[in-house]
């Protein structure tokens, strides 16, 4: 099943002329840059997912909100489909453009407009990237804390879209904690203030509803973020294991010792020894798994923590634990972890991230399974983990050039994260769905439920024409999808129409 | 670990069967648990739902940090399976009355004290599952920390008061519960105390409460045994009975007694904002983000300056004993145009607890 729209799966589009379209916006927004020669088309047909291209119709550059407001009417009077698009590092296609669409642009709004320490706010324009707002609250000794890893790059309004994480989550939270207000755009191009400066807004929580909702259901316009007091100190400890098993069972215990810590990942073989070649970061390359457990606070507690964390640790079974000495050195450690991923690319010419969920107590049972298909596909797989809140990361080592090896990745790919759903987990737990996992979502949801999803779209934007084909797959989709993967000869969706 | 116990009742399917009965008949439900917040929103007019049959903790591993629960399982019954297990609610949920289930924790979406530190009802919600106007239950989110797939409708449940669907069942998020714990009481002026707050808001204390009452600063702090006493040590100030949260946040305490006529309006208003001058008295809970006002002024005027402060007014005062006619502050038009759209969508015939936030919803 192709990856890139289909209409026959997806739903028809609605097929505008290019020059017309073109000729309508260009009269209406006469300030706004506007590109669609296939040249400067060119860089924007992919986002972090950079297997699946698409060229747009048209790229928009707004720099004004009035140009967005005018845009999304214009497009909505014409019924052009809109993709909105951030930085464009998202990991799961959610800002593939569409031939029929226009993709707008929001990186040139990347001011901070407020940053006020005393009510602990930052109020910031949807380019803005994520690192800036903590490097702009840092002199009041206050940061943002949901840490992406693509944090240097990726802008706020995209972290918003897609509920970005980071390895601080157990502890602080995802972008739905943190962030206090968004003012968006619908695509009838009015204007809506969702959630406040407050801890709370009368109504339905729509800013939840919204986070996450993948550029589905509005275009974020402006953003207001909590800051919290940057953590007195923190402190690492490095645990290795000689079985990964017993890695992942020291998680539990330290959860069970009654300690949420501020970090804690776990690595395996493969992804250590890709992270030592590529940083030097002092990672034990004989361990099985190496768990790195932060620690941060208040000074007197993180030290009582650390000796009750190295007890859970050796009572586990840990064969080495090693504490970061200074900053320099726990900064060394988490260079291994936060640069696990180029470091996996440098052993293989294409790499094909993945991001289920699971509960932590089916870790063992997971990664056998993940190893089973390793074997079997011949693809070799990483894996890094975000183990104290049950997020894998497996990274598949493939070469694109071999012809049908991204194809076999890709089903290797969809069959863990079937097996993370299996195990009472989720296709996704800070990626998104974007494109890319369209055909998971099957899995994961019953069509009663894709249903009542396409329902909440419904109330937002009736002609689906923002981001259409992303998120939430159609039924006939999920019917066909679940063609392929019947089990029990039971066929799923038996009331749908095949295509 | 799976618990059993005597309440355990899954009464699911009669659930159903009851909304797809209202969904045939169109006839309006009025959605009850405990009955514990019936003052909290509009006067509901409809058959009677009842969700306390339907009970249970269906699953709890601590070491997962992840409770999964029916909603007509008492909050008492909840809170104390998770207290033998050293653990809580981060969020704090008043009760208002032993009845006081879990389902009704969510569709109110009200915090206590530790609200500003720890996160609030929303926060803690990972899944749920709801019964749709078609009389179906289905599963959103799910017994993970992190879940991205689809659009957060567990999230949505919160705070909608069952407009949206009849909730059936929630997993939530727990926490840890704090090694060491000591509250202290510090005479000083609200504005003093207000700046402190501020200030100390940028440094990683372990406050996890404070409220301005009586003249006096009450903080709760919370956390590992050594940072607690050194932060003791460092205010000083007089000892304070840790049941002084509880009486706040069950509203016990002498201010919010029924002697007092005057509606009691509650003002959530952003973490900086200085005191509001509105005729009354006034309670400061979460820093000063949260207030409790005792005031005869008009529902415009209290309203006004909670908006102007970038708040809200909620009143906690039924109608019928004097309180607003709208408890909620109305919306902006466009807010609320997308407000009906979605209830459209989700309740077409507008069965689920029709009118109880705004008469159009």
């Amino acid at each position: 099943m192709n990856i890139l729209y289909d209409a026959q799966l997806d739903g028809e589009l609605p097929d505008n002329d290019k020059q017309q379209v073109l000729a309508t916006l260009s009269q209406a927004l006469p300030d706004m840059t506007l590109l669609h020669r296939e040249e400067d088309l060119r860089p924007f047909e992919c986002d972090g997912l950079s297997a699946y291209r698409v060229l747009p119709m048209l790229v928009a550059l707004p720099h004004t909100l009035d140009q967005v407001e005018t845009l999304l009417k214009t497009c909505h009077s014409l019924g052009v489909p809109v993709v909105t698009r951030g930085a464009g590092t998202g990991l799961s296609g959610g800002a593939l453009p569409l031939e029929q669409g226009v993709l707008l642009v929001m990186s040139r709004f990347k001011q901070i407009l407020e940053l006020d320490p005393k009510a602990r706010i930052a109020r910031v324009q949807p380019g803005v990237r994520n690192l800036a707002i903590s490097e702009a609250a840092a002199p009041y000794g206050l940061y943002y804390a949901p840490d992406p890893s693509s944090q240097i790059a990726c802008s706020i309004g995209g972290n918003v879209a897609e509920n970005a994480g980071g390895v601080h989550c157990l502890k602080y939270g995802l972008t739905v904690h943190n962030v206090l207000e968004v003012e968006v755009i619908t695509i009838e191009g009015e204007r809506m203030t969702l959630g406040s400066e407050a801890f709370d807004s009368p109504g339905f929580d729509l800013l939840a509803l919204f986070t996450g909702s993948e550029g589905m259901l509005g275009v974020v316009t402006e953003v207001t973020v909590k800051l919290l007091p940057k953590p007195e100190t923190a402190k690492v400890l490095m645990a290795s294991f000689d079985d990964i098993e017993k890695a992942g069972k020291a998680v539990g215990d330290i959860i069970a010792a009654g300690i949420i810590p501020g970090g804690l990942e776990m690595m395996d073989k493969l992804a250590i020894q890709a992270a030592e070649d590529f940083v030097k970061a002092g990672y034990p390359v004989e361990a099985e798994a190496i768990l790195l457990c932060e620690l941060d606070g208040v000074e007197a507690d993180v030290d009582d923590d650390c000796a009750t964390v190295r007890g859970v640790l050796e009572a586990a079974g840990a064969t080495d634990i090693r504490q970061a000495h200074d900053d320099a050195e726990r900064a060394k450690f988490w260079a291994g972890r936060k640069n696990a991923f180029p470091a996996v690319g440098r052993m293989s010419p294409d790499y094909y991230c993945m991001d289920g969920t699971i509960p932590r107590r089916e870790l063992p049972h997971v990664l056998k399974g993940i190893a089973a298909l390793s074997e079997e596909s011949g693809l070799p797989v990483a894996n890094v983990f975000h183990a104290g809140d049950g997020n894998m990361h497996p990274l598949i080592l493939f070469d694109a050039n071999k012809p049908g090896e991204l194809e076999l990745a890709e089903e290797v790919g969809g069959k863990i994260l079937e097996l993370c759903v299996e195990a009472g987990g989720s296709i996704t737990g800070e990626h998104g769905v974007g494109r890319e996992k369209i055909n998971q979502m099957c899995a994961q949801f019953q069509p009663d439920e894709i249903t009542v999803f396409h329902a909440v779209k419904a109330a937002f934007d009736k002609h689906r024409l923002l981001n259409p084909g992303k998120n939430i797959p159609t039924l006939q989709r999920c019917a066909e999808f679940g063609a392929m993967h019947v089990h029990n000869n039971e066929l799923p969706f038996p009331e749908l129409p095949r295509f | 670990m799976t618990v059993t116990q005597q309440n355990d009742q899954d009464m699911a399917e009669a659930l159903c069967e009851r909304v797809r009965q209202a969904h045939r008949d169109k006839t309006p439900l009025k959605i009850v648990g405990g009955d514990t917040k019936a003052f909290y929103g509009r006067r509901v007019e409809g058959e009677t739902l009842s969700t306390l049959a339907h009970r249970g903790i269906r699953h709890y591993d601590p070491v997962e940090l992840i409770v999964s629960v029916r909603a007509g399982t008492p909050l008492m019954e909840l809170e104390a399976a998770l207290d033998a297990e050293g653990q809580m609610l981060g969020c704090e949920p008043p009760h208002f009355g032993e009845a006081a289930t879990v389902g009704g924790m969510i569709a109110t979406g009200l915090s206590g004290p530790r609200r500003p530190w720890a996160g609030a009802v929303r926060d803690f919600v990972l899944g749920s599952k709801v019964i749709t106007f078609e009389g179906k239950e289905l599963r959103f989110g799910g017994e993970v920390m992190k879940n991205v797939a689809g659009y957060d409708l567990s999230r949505l449940m919160v705070g909608a008061q069952g407009t949206l669907g009849v909730l059936t069942e929630v997993s939530l998020k727990v926490l840890p519960k704090p090694g060491a714990h000591h509250s202290l009481r510090l005479e000083m002026p609200l504005q003093e105390a207000l700046d402190k707050l501020a200030e100390w808001g940028r440094q990683p204390l372990p406050v996890t409460a404070a409220a301005w009452y009586d003249g006096a600063l009450h903080l709760r702090l919370e956390g590992g045994p050594s940072s607690v006493a050194a932060t003791r040590e460092h205010l000083g100030g007089d000892d304070l009975d840790n049941g002084f949260w509880i009486d706040l946040r069950e509203q016990r305490l002498a201010f919010f007694s029924s002697d007092d006529t005057r509606p009691l309006w509650r003002l959530s208003l952003p973490n900086h904002i200085p005191e509001l001058k509105i005729e009354g008295d006034t309670v400061y809970d979460w820093a000063g983000a949260q207030r409790w006002l005792r005031s005869e002024a008009s529902a415009d005027t209290i309203r006004d300056a909670a908006i102007r402060a970038g708040g809200h007014a909620t009143c906690y005062t039924p109608y019928e004993e004097g309180g607003c006619i709208e408890p909620f502050t109305p919306l902006a038009p466009v807010v609320a145009k997308y407000h009906r759209n979605l209830k459209a969508e989700l309740d077409p015939h507008g069965i689920f607890n029709p009118g109880r936030l705004y008469a159009e919803l």
